[in-house]
């Protein structure tokens, strides 16, 4: 078991022509994910890498029975890109692409909202169930089946938990990378939901980082719902407030975003915090012994 | 990005909302002249610069006399002010905004942006307006009202209604209220069609008059949106960002100065900011945050390295790189060849993990370059904080 994605999870790569699009498409096809179609808009009817690209979502949906989109679109288009993801059909989109206007998000979250339409992004690097499916841009060879789900808003750190996790013998089951950005998709408590019941999950690492309360509404969500240990680490205890960390999300402007308070309220509502990002790993074994 | 004081009244001014009339000048004689042209028993002086707090740090100065303002303005021009924003370096002062008076009722707090769990925009308003918002939300958090706007819908009246009775304002004239209104639509169409991210007016005045004026505005945009708004772009005050960070972002890179003196290279933003945390875990300061991407070359890595090694302040490097779609080889091929064209005057740890890694290790090994390569991220960060606040030990023991 695993979540949101697995082996039967067919996906279509919006933006496959471009440079990025193209060489993630490929890489993900080799570590066994089912990419079923491309699309970009007037290169329909060609190949990418072998695979078949359409000018529409709804044809390469109709065509394919895809069930899953990833988005490459260069960000001024992507908005345009996910509303005509979530109209094909699709029950999942996965927006790798950074630099998305805030306000354009601000429209496809409503959009999306009440909706059976799952989006996981933007500026991320994608979900991963180990073994089974990469729809992402995170190095495949660094996963090891096991144990562990992972939840992160950024991308290398992710990567740096999850050799962590490998190193200590614990594995993954499905990793999931939500984003920098200020409006996204699906948020920490909707992916410890899922952990909470996927069988196979036994302890959850959540790494978040500065700026927003995303933290803070997970915290209250391991107090009253989460029988899994979580292990979290916050990122940006060292950032000065009113500057933006690389991600567009990760600035302070207002009490309860900085690290410090973020780790205190995990820490009350019983979660593993840790201070130091190469000790994750270990306290996650701690945890589950 | 930030703009100043007398830039965002105009763009504000442009979607009509009331502000002061005002003009901004860097030179007294300018300010003489524009004094002149206004008719006001009283004048505000006023620093531009980005940060906040200015009035706190004696950056603005109200006088009842015309003939003053020169001397004001002068006495601002070229001073550093350092507020609680500015950093202890503070912000040279380039040009003051000198302004009309206005004859204050009330002074109330009204800001526009967008609330992150909702993803919708809010406005947030305080009948007590002039102080500190942040301080508010601790002394008085009962007085602070927000009002959601959905997105699909717009702006309603009745938003503007529960404002209007958080504000105070149904107990006053009625053109208050219907002047306050209208501002609030005003506010929302700018703050949509300009991409910004916040838009706040303290303290937002009722003048003696009965009427609605923006005594000050603080407007930040969207960094995301700045390529579909020339107009905004045109207004970016280059004076009061840090020139390293402007030199990093021409080469892609993500670098934001800070005080310490231990300079981090690292990919990604995430994985940036919990090196600089280890690094004070470990004792030491981070003197920046640089990101240098996913996609990092050679070249990408010699201008990192040049920009760190420029920061005086910076004794010693720590290069923590997980491979991943980045392979570790190039990387290492990157901090040779800086290496080799640079002097490098302190020392460097460099971490290497995922990608390649061993073959960059074994090319920096190679390389014949003093330098220490480690995988071990804990062991990395422990090693450049004892290479650069000990040094004098480090010679007598090795």
């Amino acid at each position: 078991m695993s979540i949101l994605v697995n082996k039967s999870t067919k996906v279509v790569v919006q933006g496959i022509t471009g440079k990025e699009g193209g060489f993630h498409a490929g890489q993900c096809r080799e570590y066994g994910t089912q990419i079923v179609a491309g699309v970009t808009p007037g290169k329909g009817g060609k190949k990418a890498k072998g695979i078949p690209v359409f000018d529409t979502m709804q044809e390469a949906v109709r065509e394919t029975k895809a069930d899953t989109s990833l988005i490459f679109v260069p960000a001024s288009f992507c908005a345009d890109a996910i509303y005509e993801a979530a109209a094909s059909g699709v029950k999942l989109i996965v927006c790798i692409t950074e630099g998305i206007p805030v306000n354009d998000m601000v429209g496809v979250k409503r959009s999306l909202a009440g909706t059976d339409v799952r989006l996981i992004g933007p500026n991320c690097p994608g979900i991963i169930t180990v073994g089974e499916s990469k729809i992402g841009i995170m190095p495949g060879f660094i996963h090891k089946r096991g144990r562990v789900g992972v939840i992160s808003r950024s991308g290398t750190l992710t990567y740096e938990v999850v050799k962590q996790l490998t190193d200590e013998g614990l594995g993954q089951t499905t990793c999931v990378g939500i984003g920098g950005d200020p409006v996204g998709g699906m948020n920490f408590v909707d992916i410890l939901a899922l952990f909470e019941q996927d069988p196979k999950t036994e302890g959850v690492v959540m790494i978040g980082e500065i700026g927003g309360d995303a933290e803070v509404q997970a915290a209250e969500f391991v107090k009253k719902n989460m029988k899994k240990p979580v292990v979290s680490f916050i990122a940006g205890i060292t950032a000065p407030p009113g500057r933006r960390m690389g991600h567009a999300g990760a600035i302070v402007t207002g009490g309860g975003e900085t690290a410090a308070e973020k780790m205190k309220i995990l820490k009350s509502a019983g979660a593993h915090v840790v201070d130091n990002p190469a000790q994750i790993g270990s306290r996650m074994t701690q945890a589950l012994n | 990005m930030n703009v100043h004081e007398f830039q965002a009244k105009r763009l504000l001014a442009q979607y009509g909302v009331n502000v002061p009339k005002g003009k901004a000048v860097t030179n007294k004689d300018a300010a003489e002249r524009w004094a002149s042209k206004l008719d006001s028993s009283i004048y505000a002086v006023k620093a531009q610069i980005h940060a906040g707090g200015r009035g706190l740090a004696g950056g603005v100065k109200i006088t009842k006399k015309r003939e003053d303002v020169g001397i004001l303005a002068k006495s601002l021009l070229g001073t550093t002010l350092i507020t609680h924003q500015t950093g202890p370096q503070g912000q040279k002062v380039r040009r003051v905004l000198i302004e009309e008076g206005v004859a204050i009722k009330k002074e109330l707090y009204l800001s526009l942006l967008i609330d992150r769990r909702t993803g919708w925009p809010v406005f947030v308003s305080c009948p007590e307006g002039g102080m500190d918002i942040e301080e508010l939300a601790k002394t008085k958090p009962q007085a602070i009202h927000k009002e959601y706007i959905d997105p699909s819908s717009g702006l309603q009246a009745f938003h503007g209604r529960n404002l209007i009775l958080n504000l105070g304002l149904h107990v006053m004239e009625p053109q208050t209220a219907k002047q306050f209104m209208a501002l609030l639509g005003n506010l929302y169409r700018f703050f949509m069609n300009k991409d910004a991210s916040q838009v706040e007016i303290n303290p937002l005045v009722i003048t003696e008059d009965h009427g609605i004026i923006a005594l000050d505005a603080k407007v930040i945009f969207d960094d995301n949106a700045l390529a579909r708004h020339p107009d905004v772009l045109k207004v970016r005050d280059l004076y009061e960002e840090e020139k390293l960070e402007i030199e990093a972002s021409k080469h892609g890179l993500n670098y934001v100065k800070l005080d310490g003196s231990i300079g981090c290279m690292v990919n990604g933003a995430g994985l940036a900011m919990a090196t600089m945390d280890l690094i004070k875990l470990a004792g030491g300061e981070p003197a920046n945050f640089l990101d240098v991407g996913g996609g990092a070359s050679q070249e990408t890595v010699k201008e990192a390295f040049k920009i760190l090694l420029s920061d005086r302040k910076v004794k010693g490097i720590f290069v923590n790189i997980f491979g991943g779609i980045v392979r570790c080889e190039r990387i290492a091929g990157g901090i040779i060849s800086a290496a080799e064209e640079m002097h490098v005057r302190v020392p460097i740890v460099v971490r290497l993990q995922g990608t390649n890694a061993e073959q960059g290790r074994n090319l920096l090994n190679k390389s014949g370059l003093k330098l220490k390569a480690t995988t071990d991220l804990w062991e990395g960060a422990q090693a450049v904080v004892e290479l650069t606040t000990a040094p004098s030990k480090k010679r007598h023991t090795s």
